[in-house]
């Protein structure tokens, strides 16, 4: 079965510069539960990305653990913490 | 020089990768709050598994996982030219585990810092410490 996958690097090309967006915004936010939910974000568009890049298991564990637990426990530690940072 | 320039753009995949674990490591260091910091760790990884994913892919290839592979008597041989390599694809799986490991010890390490001290911002941990 061979797949032909020549339209799948303009996805590559419309994902990267989102996920370098997400991870920046990540690391500006000064609000710490903003930045949390921006973090999972950034963990879904890697998701994504490996989904195109044809890793389907990698995609599925980081969907799980990345974007779902890793969110849960950014998040139970923001609110739990002082909200504002100062940079 | 048209060579040379071909290659660079085609690999726009490690590029991003690259800026990717700049933008960690700039985490890392520079910021002063220490859930940014692990927020930064946490960039880092991944782009190291974007960095193996890259290096497994090929074009013209299919997920690796073999159609119809069980219950038939006359196997013939599978080209490999067909399937992404899954070697990386297992590695980054244990990856990925281990940094959601990493992660939860970090926070629970910030958890305990910030019932200490009473805030997680780095220099009035060490002004708290000097007292």
């Amino acid at each position: 079965m061979i797949l032909d996958n020549t339209i799948l690097w303009q996805f590559d090309v419309l994902l990267l510069p989102m996920v370098i967006i997400c991870a920046l915004a990540a690391l500006t936010i000064k609000d710490l539960v903003g930045a949390a939910i921006v973090t999972g974000a950034y963990s879904f568009l890697m998701c994504l990305l490996w989904t195109e890049m044809l890793a389907v298991d990698v995609a599925f564990t980081e969907a799980a653990v990345g974007a779902g637990v890793s969110t849960i426990l950014l998040l139970a530690t923001a609110l739990h913490i002082k909200r504002k940072a100062k940079d | 020089m048209d060579n040379v320039l071909t290659y660079i753009v085609s690999g726009y995949n490690y590029w991003a990768a690259l800026i990717l674990i700049m933008i960690g490591m700039y985490g890392m260091i520079a910021k002063n709050n220490l859930l940014k910091k692990v927020i930064g760790m946490s960039i880092f990884q991944s782009a190291i598994i974007l960095f193996y994913i890259s290096i497994s892919y090929k074009s013209n290839a299919s997920i690796p996982i073999i159609a119809h592979g069980h219950g038939v008597a006359d196997h013939t041989a599978i080209d490999p030219n067909l399937y992404v390599n899954p070697l990386p694809h297992v590695l980054m799986l244990t990856a990925i585990v281990v940094g959601v490991a990493t992660l939860g010890v970090a926070l629970a390490v910030l958890q305990k810092i910030y019932r200490v001290h009473g805030t997680i911002e780095e220099d009035e941990i060490l002004e708290s410490i000097k007292e």
